[in-house]
């Protein structure tokens, strides 16, 4: 078979079965039973970790954020 | 020894591009190698002068926010040279007088309506989009950038590509590709750039110390895989020479068409709609102070966006020699492509429940609500002009131009507008904006400009679609295509003063912002009560 066919019957059966399983998959991922928690988790994040990074300690606190170029 | 690998680096591209130069076929290619031979030259020179100073330690616990703060004055500088370039070719339709003689073959409307676009999309967007990811990816992954300097190198990278490009389409170097203009060499840097970017990027997200990936992250993330595949993908071309600026497409015919509208929707996509996505996505929920509306939304958003948008393009070639099939497909896609942007466009909102009130008091959040509702419409107007029947009428009338700008004007300007208000006082540690009157001026300003844009465009070109059309009892066509010029006069009057309400909105904002960094006084640490423990 030439390749644009190849291609072309592999694209419309094997691959979008694959993609359509993917999408499912996500559907099914984001709405399992006890993601609740997850997802509040997750969409709190932005609210933490503002003005330095996780674990960089008290001394940046309110300082103004200059990093140094070498 | 990295300072000794620099200066060998920056030496040798020094010297190649004064050959380069030298032997040079044409003028601009000459210019733009001189340009490079002077940025590099200068880099050399000046890392030669510091290689001896002692060095300061960089304090690497805090988050990298220079190039960010380039970044916003970048945005914003660029956005009003390309609001001023696009309020001056609507003034060049209106009065076509208005392309001056003398500078004819340099600022007439066939060279500066691509400096334009990509002024508008590319260095106003996309300094937007880089300088936001930055902000964003450090914030969500509560890790400092990675890779030192390199940051520094993508912001300045882009902006050399920048002036590379805009330089080029006034001197007429163009490969005649829409939204991807710049000719191959400039293609190449701007490569370099991007996988730099994409590196920065990937490694900060590496480095995350949050457990899970922000949403807004996957939407950036996609944004820059998916410009690099495009950009390489439809900039296949091979140079006359090295040493000159023109190339020639490797892509065929229809292919070569199909390939240019599958990057040129797709540039829409990812660019103009995921990566802004990423914005909406941390930006209204940080200024409303409350968490997405639903975050299992957005992750269904995300991957409905990702697999539809991809299959879109075709709808640019109906009747064209593309084959049917495809261009259904590409309707068929489009169409769908509704459902995932309103899932998007109702979780932006909605993220307003409960604090609806904000309204009222907020003008950067009623900026951020104004662009999600215009995305909301123009992600509807969309897949309706797609349409085969509805696209026999609009297409190649006003009408794409105005759906074009309620998207860009409305959605991606607004979006930036409110990120931008928000970034400055945090990034300069400013107590406040400098004055909350004028953002409302520049809401208002911006408003009106988009709606009397959209509005004049819309009677303009469904009026010039229905006179080519036209056909009288004989069959013959009723208008010559000078006619329909005539008519459209007045509407391209007033889309000339939607324009220039826009650009007045804009120049109010930098001053305001201005403002805000030179005369607003800093912010002091909040004196928070410690519990006892």
């Amino acid at each position: 078979m030439e390749t644009y066919s190849a291609l072309r019957a592999f694209a419309d059966s094997w691959m979008l079965l694959a993609m359509t399983l993917f999408f499912v998959g996500v559907l099914v991922w984001a709405f399992r039973p006890g993601s609740r928690q997850a997802h509040a988790d997750s969409a709190n994040l932005i609210f933490r970790n503002d003005d330095r990074p996780a674990g960089a300690g008290q001394a940046t606190r309110g300082a103004p954020s200059k990093e140094g170029r070498p | 020894m990295w300072d000794y690998l620099k200066l060998v680096v920056l030496g040798l591209v020094a010297l190649l591009a004064a050959i380069a130069a030298n032997y040079a076929r044409d003028f601009p290619f000459h210019l733009h190698m001189l340009l490079f031979m002077v940025a590099a030259g200068g880099l050399f020179l000046w890392t030669l002068r510091r290689m001896e100073e002692p060095r300061r330690v960089p304090a690497a616990s805090g988050y990298m926010d220079g190039p960010v703060r380039a970044g916003v004055i970048a945005t914003a500088f660029w956005g009003v040279v390309g609001f001023l370039v696009g309020v001056w070719i609507a003034a060049q339709l209106a009065w076509p007088g208005l392309n001056f003689h003398w500078a004819e073959g340099y600022l007439n409307f066939g060279r500066l309506r691509p400096l334009h676009t990509s002024a508008v999309i590319f260095a106003f967007g996309g300094n937007a989009l880089i300088a936001t990811s930055f902000y964003v990816v450090q914030r969500t992954s509560a890790a400092r950038l990675w890779g030192g300097n390199a940051a520094w190198f993508v912001f300045w990278g882009y902006n050399f590509f920048i002036v590379l490009a805009a330089t080029g389409y006034v001197l007429g170097v163009t490969q005649s590709k829409e939204y991807a203009e710049p000719e191959w060499y400039i293609d190449l840097w701007l490569t370099i750039v991007w996988v730099v970017y994409l590196a920065v990027f990937l490694g900060t997200i590496m480095n995350r110390k949050e457990r899970h990936i922000y949403v807004a992250n996957w939407f950036y993330l996609s944004f820059i895989v998916t410009i690099a595949m495009l950009h390489l993908v439809n900039n296949a071309a091979l140079p006359v020479s090295v040493f000159g600026s023109k190339s020639v497409i490797l892509w065929p015919g229809v292919q070569d068409a199909m390939i240019q509208w599958w990057y040129g929707h797709n540039a829409v996509g990812f660019f103009l709609t995921a990566g802004f996505l990423g914005m909406m996505y941390y930006f209204i929920p940080k200024q409303a102070e409350r968490p997405v509306y639903s975050y299992k939304l957005s992750i269904i958003h995300f991957w409905a966006l990702i697999f539809l948008y991809i299959w879109a393009g075709p709808h640019h070639l109906h009747y064209t020699a593309l084959p049917d099939w495809a261009s259904t497909l590409g309707m068929v896609f489009s169409v769908m492509l509704w459902m995932p942007s309103w899932g998007g466009m109702i979780n932006g909102l909605m993220t307003l429940s409960g604090a609806w009130d904000k309204l009222r008091t907020d003008p950067i959040i009623r900026m951020m609500v104004v662009s999600v509702g215009f995305y909301g419409m123009s992600t509807f107007e969309g897949p309706m002009m797609s349409i085969r029947a509805v696209n026999s009428l609009s297409h190649y009338t006003d009408w794409t131009i105005g759906h074009v700008h309620s998207g860009a004007l409305g959605w991606n300007g607004m979006i930036t507008f409110g990120a931008l208000y928000f970034l400055v006082p945090r990034l300069w540690n400013r107590e406040r904006l400098y004055s909350l009157a004028l953002v409302s001026w520049h809401f208002w300003l911006a408003t009106i400009g988009i709606v009397l844009y959209a509005a004049s465009m819309w009677v303009t070109g469904i009026m010039e679609g229905l006179m080519w059309r036209e056909v009288d009892a004989q069959g013959y066509l009723v208008n010559a295509f000078a006619d329909t010029v005539a008519a459209k006069f007045p509407m391209y009057v007033v889309r000339a003063i939607g324009g220039l309400l826009f650009l007045t909105g804009a120049c109010i904002m930098c001053y305001n912002l201005w403002k805000t960094v030179t005369s607003v006084g800093e912010k002091r640490p909040a004196a928070t009560a410690v519990p006892a423990e």
